[in-house]
């Protein structure tokens, strides 16, 4: 029904477009527009994908011609390189506990947001800020500080008698600051969900609420499927820049991935492959895994929103 | 806050102000923690060595103003001025190339019918989920090979080619909310696609482009990867690069310059947020909606 009532719409400037002449020069002009996005397609991101993919069957240091070795960096990769499934599990692990709990805490403190009438702006600037600096050098500086031995959390865990010494020093632990450090950015996220809920109408409460839903009814049965779209885009924008850690976990182990690997994210292992091994191919085929990884986990992702999320207003489509 | 409960306490969708009040004390217990760190640094910053460690107290017992001036003299004989220049000259060039390409690409995607517009606009969404790493190596590569490394081309030319995808689309979002009807106004007075694009629709999309300005400065200023692997030589390098040298450095008697120079990196995102914050907080709701 929605598709007939927008198709009649869509098909309008078609049926009065005789009307405008000048449409192959109007096409042209399009062109213009779009050369310089178009170069930047085409030479800096297609022409270097298809390079690395080239690359990541050979042996490349840099200095001499790339070498053709066929599937040998990704066999080696998968199956003698431990360090490479440890920067995968760390990956994995770091992925698994920041994103849903970023999320979580994104989602309550935009509900909590959402029935504050004085000082929302005030609000919603100060938990947004970390988003912004939490990228930096400096704060990824200040994480390793506090989170050292003898720093702020060691102290304060140490006084309720949990001994757990510098996080940044514990394997297992170090990986956890790291995910604190995203945890704590949960500003970005929560902007967006404030700006969903805010869209959800007031009517559906109301109605819910006569009919005695208690709160938590009209947070699974109105919420949650209203914001589903949302929550669905910060997964997948979280998910992709969660696989992508670098900053923190650099900082975190003076650029090694210390202690015994457990900070060695994937990407860090592929820097380290890269640019200080001087192993481009394998580096390429570190990437060229970490493209459809990526590809394959959003697509997973896409599938399955077809069971959970809701598209409410399909109906407004083309307004403002 | 203390007067507003009473007057308004007649509504029946008002809460109770009990439970608002509890409302905003969680909500600050929460802000508290999260601005931790940063009074942390802050404070950090003008620590006494000896008590930057092992102190729970925030305060230092006096302003140990040495650090500023440790700090000022930057790392590897290269002073803070020449570091912020360097950072300022490579997020500025970043800032003018994102908001020119992108907002060309978003008119033409936004606002003109041509041949491949759908599949084309598909690829460009694509692309603000491909992995940087992906096209790291080869770009590097021809970096290489236009002998642009270890200068800041590799950081700025690729703005000026759109490739920022995010951006174009924050864009595109934003000139699709504009009326049809400018431009047939436009046309009717003449004016062709060129003219309309700077003289109707560029003026009102200010907000998205300040919005992508002021993303893009503070993301350039932070990225630490790109820089990390085009620039080596000291002289080049940027406020954030130079706070890598304290990473490998594990001593604890620089760690209070090592926070003063931290607070001078942090000091332009600090201001651009503290000036800009609605139109941040605006561009990052509209993003992720009325897709």
């Amino acid at each position: 029904m929605t598709a007939t009532a927008t198709r009649p719409q869509s098909a309008a400037p078609s049926a009065t477009g005789g009307k405008r002449a000048p449409k192959r020069e109007r096409q042209g002009a399009a062109w213009v527009f779009l050369s310089p996005w178009v170069l930047g397609a085409t030479v800096l991101t297609l022409l270097p994908m298809a390079v690395s993919l080239y690359l990541s069957f050979t042996d490349y240091d840099m200095f001499d011609a790339p070498s053709w070795v066929g599937f040998r960096n990704y066999t080696q990769m998968f199956t003698e390189d431990p360090r490479y499934w440890r920067s995968v599990g760390t990956t994995l692990t770091y992925v698994v506990i920041a994103v849903p709990l970023q999320l979580v805490l994104a989602l309550a403190v935009a509900i909590a947001l959402k029935s504050v009438k004085r000082g929302k702006g005030f609000y919603r600037s100060a938990f947004y800020a970390p988003s912004l600096l939490g990228a930096s050098m400096s704060i990824a500086l200040v994480w390793r500080a506090i989170f050292n031995d003898g720093g702020t959390v060691d102290n304060l865990l140490s006084d309720v008698g949990l001994d757990i010494g510098g996080w940044i020093n514990k394997p297992g632990w170090a990986i956890l600051s790291v995910a604190l450090l995203t945890i704590w950015q949960f500003g970005a996220p929560m902007v967006i969900f404030l700006a969903g809920l805010q869209q959800i109408p007031a009517e559906l409460y109301e109605a819910a609420a006569v009919d005695g839903a208690s709160w938590w009814r009209q947070f699974r049965s109105i919420t949650i499927p209203m914001l589903s779209p949302v929550l669905f885009f910060n997964l997948v924008l979280q998910m992709i820049q969660a696989f992508q850690v670098f900053t923190p976990a650099f900082a975190v182990s003076g650029g090694k991935g210390g202690p015994a690997d457990s900070t060695l994210v994937y990407t860090l292992y592929l820097y380290d492959r890269g640019f200080t091994a001087s192993h481009m191919g394998y580096a390429s085929a570190m990437a060229w895994v970490l493209l459809l990884a990526i590809g394959v986990v959003t697509a997973v992702l896409f599938r399955t929103s077809r069971a959970w999320v809701f598209y409410a207003n399909d109906t407004h489509e083309g307004g403002r | 806050m203390t007067t507003a409960p009473i007057t308004t306490a007649g509504t029946a969708r008002k809460r109770p102000a009990p439970a608002r009040i509890a409302l905003h004390i969680g909500l600050i217990a929460v802000l508290l923690v999260m601005l931790y760190p940063l009074a942390w640094l802050l404070a950090t910053s003008f620590k006494p060595a000896d008590e930057v460690i092992a102190s729970l107290k925030l305060l230092p017992s006096h302003f140990e103003w040495g650090n500023y001036s440790t700090a000022l003299d930057g790392v590897n004989e290269v002073g803070v001025g020449r570091l912020l220049w360097n950072s300022l000259l490579i997020a500025c060039g970043a800032v003018l190339g994102n908001v020119i390409s992108c907002s060309l690409a978003a008119y033409a995607f936004a606002r003109l019918r041509f041949r491949m517009r759908g599949p084309l606009f598909a690829f460009m969404i694509a692309t603000i989920m491909l992995p940087h790493h992906a096209i790291l190596i080869p770009q590097y590569i021809i970096f290489n090979q236009l002998g642009m490394v270890n200068t800041y081309w590799p950081m700025i030319l690729p703005k000026f080619l759109a490739t920022d995808a995010f951006f174009v689309f924050l864009i595109v979002q934003f000139m699709r909310g504009l009326p049809r009807e400018l431009e047939e106004a436009a046309r009717i007075d003449g004016c062709g696609p060129f003219r309309s694009f700077f003289s109707v629709i560029l003026p009102l999309t200010r907000p998205a482009l300040i919005t992508t300005a002021i993303f893009t400065f503070i993301w350039t200023w932070n990225d630490f990867f790109t820089q990390l692997i085009y620039l080596f030589e000291p002289e080049k390098f940027t406020l954030t690069l130079a706070l890598r040298s304290f990473v490998d450095a594990s001593s604890q008697s620089a760690f209070g310059p090592m926070f003063a120079m931290s607070v001078f990196a942090l000091l332009p995102i600090v201001l651009f947020f503290l000036a800009f914050q609605r139109f941040l907080v605006e561009g990052m709701a509209s993003s992720g909606l009325k897709g």
